[in-house]
């Protein structure tokens, strides 16, 4: 039988605010157990939550990057359930109105379309704290720092047929969130998780088949992989005639498979109510307009105007977008050597390739924008040929200096000097009278080939400095000179 | 001046004789000390006792009283119901879950008293979770009404309101989430005013169902109390449902005149549930506000009977979230030797929780429930609105509405105890002002056989002053609320 996957993802977006989504504790990552959780945070009796207007903000940021309509009165209800890093026995989360209602995100794959996945929800929530089953033997310990974190749940459509789409948005997702500057995205961190419904149905068919949904997980690689494993186990169990448990699983990365959780967990009874300790939020076209006028220049149109005022092709400047602040050095770059094609050559081939080597982010290169127009700058006038300006991109990530102060301290300057070319052009010539005689005799072919021999010995000579356009122009007219 | 004098002056009359150094703070404190330590006994209306912080902060209140700087409530004892959190002093809520619970904060009101220089003696016994229309659900005890040790103070307020008029402190805080200052102030034959939802702030006030709790002012006359909520009023940056309303000096704005005034009689209040003597009772302090110029008008409030369906859906569903909290994980009672998770949970909230509390938790997790959210809480939800409505159609023709605070005056302890419903009918004219998030208050209205009767006047959304005027004329030409019980040191 062949089989189609439908799948629908839901995405743990945590927001970048200062303070918590109900108090005013702090939510960097890292710091030491249960330091940023104060008396909301902790549910202590009589605590009342205070809503943080920059978790809405970012939220509503969000639904204008996407082109989604924003919900006028969004409500707050309470998700009732046990947990013991549910400090309230209760998370406040929004169930009935959303902050962030339908829209269309348009996701661009590998070969330049654009695929459009249907958002249907995206609302706001505070995250948990977290469970520690493995520091203390047979306890439990509980951190509730990120308890009443800011979490922003973005949930599509059934849209997903392969897992590469499914990569593609988490990508683009990631990459616009940053763009809004709403989330760091880090997905190591927890900051941005994924949960997988997936099913499958006979190709060709529209029904939905019995799905089951895959828990928490945290890279795109994984995504990928849960995706891939899960959809061979449903498809086994549906050519073997059996049926697919409706159910939550967890993907186990190591063993690469997923699991199925206790089925108690799933057949939980939130008892969802409207949060009396909170009034609606209302938000009007005024307010809506105000952050709108805040909104950066979001990756698709930075990817359009790449293109058109650049000249990049859509491949580059699909490798340049994702990342933000690549994006920004590159445009950095082109400011002070207004040279984009070589800079993007330069940025996603050298540099990224340095930087990836040493697992250090653009934003920490240890070579400014400014520093490697400077270096391209001397390649367009011709004061360094690729081979050089390759040893003074090495000078400069070892931090020597400007790409001008590497020329100048390592006399690297390439040699355009008409008549010091001349002179020793005349001597390699004077020096190897046989294999002028062999060029001479040769046709046009293989004169081009014997040709490589005199431009190798006066690159020795020169020690690469000579300018190689200018050489192989003068040793021809030359070796002409010479029948 | 004898002590007995003290024990029934008004905040008035005692800011009076602190500002002409009369008596002194510390004097004050020590006498009402000396009442509670003499007569709580008998009464269990008190559970927990900061005397020694007590008498400090009165003496720093006797400092500011010699500098001249003395505000209307500056060295004025006060007692907290047990639902307020105090900074370090513990803070039960009436049960074995909290016995031990010492919270690191002050109540937004707690911190407004004191700040507006009240001294705090110690807390008031309650209805366990302030879930229950008597003071026989409490953990540590239930409170004796003074005026009959056989019969219950009212609840949930009631170690509250039998303090009030025992004598151990002049003023008392309460808080009303169905009628719990209305109906033991009622019993007690005290003044008790329930304010507009949103008038005080409910940050660190231990929640029982959030979109109906309120904490208001007890005390001995509507002028006092006047001077007490004008003391708690007012929006709170830490309650988002605080309101945002200019708070008035409630106390200032009493003239007593009521000429004109239109008092709306709801035909519903005076139903068959409602003891005939009661009826002639409301019907005598009416008649004398008829008097006074007032003009009494019959009104309707038609979806008055569905009251108290509505709120034992409404109450309990929140109140099943707002409880879920004590799990045993971070506070509050805790097992021992858990076996597991669901074991800690399950002992630590059966062995931490009393009946009542445990019943309201079962029906509020029902009525919140998959496939009965619609039946239950939904309908709740729009009924309640329709209540609101008849208040609000009400209100387009009359200023205030007067009725029975409650359908009895005090019963006997025990003996409606095992019938939850016979006790939540005690709620049926308190219950619907909280649905509708109106102010409400309880002024005495005379004696049957010597037990207290309670007048209740409903006044608009945030019109705490006309009903508080309204009281004090009617305590301008009457001495109900003068009445003292039988008791201790009143004694005759």
């Amino acid at each position: 039988m062949s089989w189609e996957m439908v799948m629908g993802l839901e995405v743990h977006l945590q927001l970048a605010t200062q303070s918590k989504i109900f108090s005013g504790s702090a939510t960097q990552f890292g710091a030491e157990p249960n330091c940023q959780a104060d008396p909301v945070d902790l549910g202590m009796p009589g605590m009342l939550p205070v809503l943080n207007e920059e978790a809405v903000r970012h939220a509503v940021k969000f639904g204008l990057g996407i082109g989604a309509t924003i919900g006028e009165r969004s409500v707050f209800d309470r998700k009732n359930y046990f947990y013991p890093d549910l400090p309230k026995g209760y998370q406040v989360s929004q169930f009935f109105a959303p902050i962030v209602c339908e829209g269309v995100f348009e996701v661009p794959m590998a070969d330049g379309s654009l695929l459009p996945i249907r958002i249907t929800r995206a609302h706001l929530e505070e995250d948990a704290g977290k469970s520690v089953h493995d520091i203390f033997p047979r306890e439990t310990g509980i951190d509730l720092n990120r308890a009443g974190t800011p979490l922003l749940e973005i949930v599509t459509e059934p849209d997903f047929r392969t897992a590469e789409q499914a990569v593609a948005y988490l990508k683009a997702l990631h990459s616009l969130v940053t763009y809004l500057g709403i989330s760091d995205g880090n997905m190591a961190e927890g900051s941005m998780r994924c949960d997988i419904n997936i099913s499958l149905r006979e190709r060709g068919t529209d029904a939905l088949g019995t799905r089951t949904e895959i828990k928490n997980v945290n890279s795109f690689r994984f995504v990928e992989r849960a995706i891939h494993v899960e959809c061979e186990r449903q498809a086994d169990i549906l050519d073997d005639g059996g049926r697919i448990t409706q159910e939550t699983r967890l993907y186990d990365a190591e063993q690469n498979v997923t699991r199925s959780m206790r089925s108690k967990e799933v057949a939980n009874d939130y008892r969802y109510f409207p949060e009396p300790d909170l009034l609606p939020i209302e938000i009007d076209a005024a307010y809506i307009e105000a952050v709108r006028a805040t909104l950066p220049e979001l990756p698709g149109a930075k990817r359009e105007r790449f293109v058109s005022d650049y000249g990049l092709s859509e491949y580059d400047a699909t490798l340049l977008i994702p990342n933000h602040a690549m994006a920004s050095f590159f445009e950095a770059v082109v400011n002070h050597c207004h040279a984009a094609k070589p800079a993007a050559n330069w940025i996603l081939g050298d540099l990224l390739g340095a930087l990836n080597r040493s697992d250090i982010a653009i934003e920490k290169s240890p070579i400014s924008a400014q520093q490697l127009a400077g270096l391209i700058n001397r390649i367009e006038d011709g004061t360094l040929s690729s081979k050089l300006a390759k040893q003074v991109f090495d000078a400069m990530w070892e931090g020597l200096g400007e790409a001008d102060e590497i020329i100048e301290s390592r006399e690297l300057k390439q040699v355009s000097d008409t008549g010091a070319l001349e002179t020793m052009v005349a001597e390699v010539i004077a020096a190897n009278p046989d294999q002028v005689a062999q060029y001479l005799a040769a046709d046009e072919v293989k004169r081009k080939k014997l040709s490589g021999f005199f431009v190798g010995q006066i690159m020795k000579a020169s020690q690469g400095q000579a300018n190689p356009k200018l050489l192989n122009q003068l040793l021809l007219e030359k070796l002409a000179a010479q029948s | 001046m004898a002590d007995s004098d003290v024990l029934n002056a008004s905040v008035s009359d005692l800011q009076r004789m602190l500002s002409a150094r009369a008596i002194s703070s510390e004097e004050l404190v020590k006498t009402c000390l000396g009442q509670i330590e003499a007569e709580n006994d008998a009464l269990n209306a008190v559970i927990t006792l900061c005397g020694d912080q007590a008498l400090s902060d009165a003496r720093e209140a006797d400092q500011v009283l010699s500098r001249g700087d003395g505000k209307p409530l500056t060295g004025i004892p006060l007692l907290h119901k047990d639902i307020f959190c105090t900074k370090g002093v513990r803070t039960t809520c009436g049960s074995h879950m909290l016995e031990t619970f010492e919270p690191a904060y002050d109540a937004t009101v707690v911190a407004r008293l004191k700040a507006a220089g009240t001294v705090t003696l110690g807390k008031c016994n309650m209805d366990e979770f302030a879930m229950g229309s008597s003071n026989e659900t409490s953990f540590f005890g239930a409170v004796k009404n003074p005026w009959d040790l056989d019969c219950v103070p009212g609840g949930s307020s009631g170690g509250s309101a039998a303090a009030l008029a025992a004598g151990f402190a002049p003023l008392v805080t309460g808080t009303d989430t169905g009628g719990s200052i209305r109906q033991p102030a009622s019993l007690c034959g005290i003044t008790g005013l329930k304010p507009t939802y949103g008038r005080v702030s409910r940050l660190g006030i231990i929640a029982f169902a959030s979109s109906l709790d309120q904490a208001g002012p007890m005390a001995r006359s509507a002028e006092d109390c006047a001077h007490m909520l004008t003391a708690m009023s007012g929006i709170d940056a830490g309650d988002s449902t605080s309101a945002d309303r200019a708070v008035p000096d409630f106390a200032a704005a009493l003239n007593g005149k009521i000429e004109g005034l239109r008092i709306g009689i709801p035909r519903e209040y005076f139903n068959d549930a409602l003891n005939p003597k009661v009826r002639e009772r409301i019907m005598a302090a009416l008649s004398q506000l008829e008097k006074a110029g007032a003009q009494l008008i019959d009104i309707d409030l038609p979806h008055t009977h569905y009251a108290i369906a509505t709120y034992y859906v409404i109450a309990p569903a929140e109140a099943s979230a707002n409880l879920a909290r004590y799990d045993g994980v971070r506070f509050g009672h805790r097992c021992d030797d858990p076996i597991d998770l669901e074991d800690l949970y399950l002992r630590s909230r059966s062995e931490g929780f009393g009946e009542e509390v445990q019943r309201r938790i079962l029906v509020g997790t029902y009525a919140l429930s998959s496939g009965f959210y619609d039946a239950y809480f939904n309908k709740a939800q729009q009924v309640r609105r329709i209540i609101a409505d008849d208040f609000h159609r009400a209100f387009e023709t009359v200023d205030v509405i007067a009725g029975p605070s409650a359908p009895n005056v005090a019963f006997q302890c025990g003996t409606k105890q095992q019938d939850p419903v016979a006790m939540y009918m005690e709620d049926i004219y308190t219950l619907a002002v909280n649905l509708a998030g109106l102010p409400g208050l309880s002024t005495p209205a005379g004696l049957i056989n010597g037990m207290p009767v309670g007048l209740q006047l409903i006044g608009k959304a945030f019109d705490e002053a006309t009903i508080l005027n309204t009281a004090h004329r009617l305590q301008q030409d009457t001495d109900w609320h003068t009445y003292r019980p039988n008791f201790g040191t009143f004694q005759s």
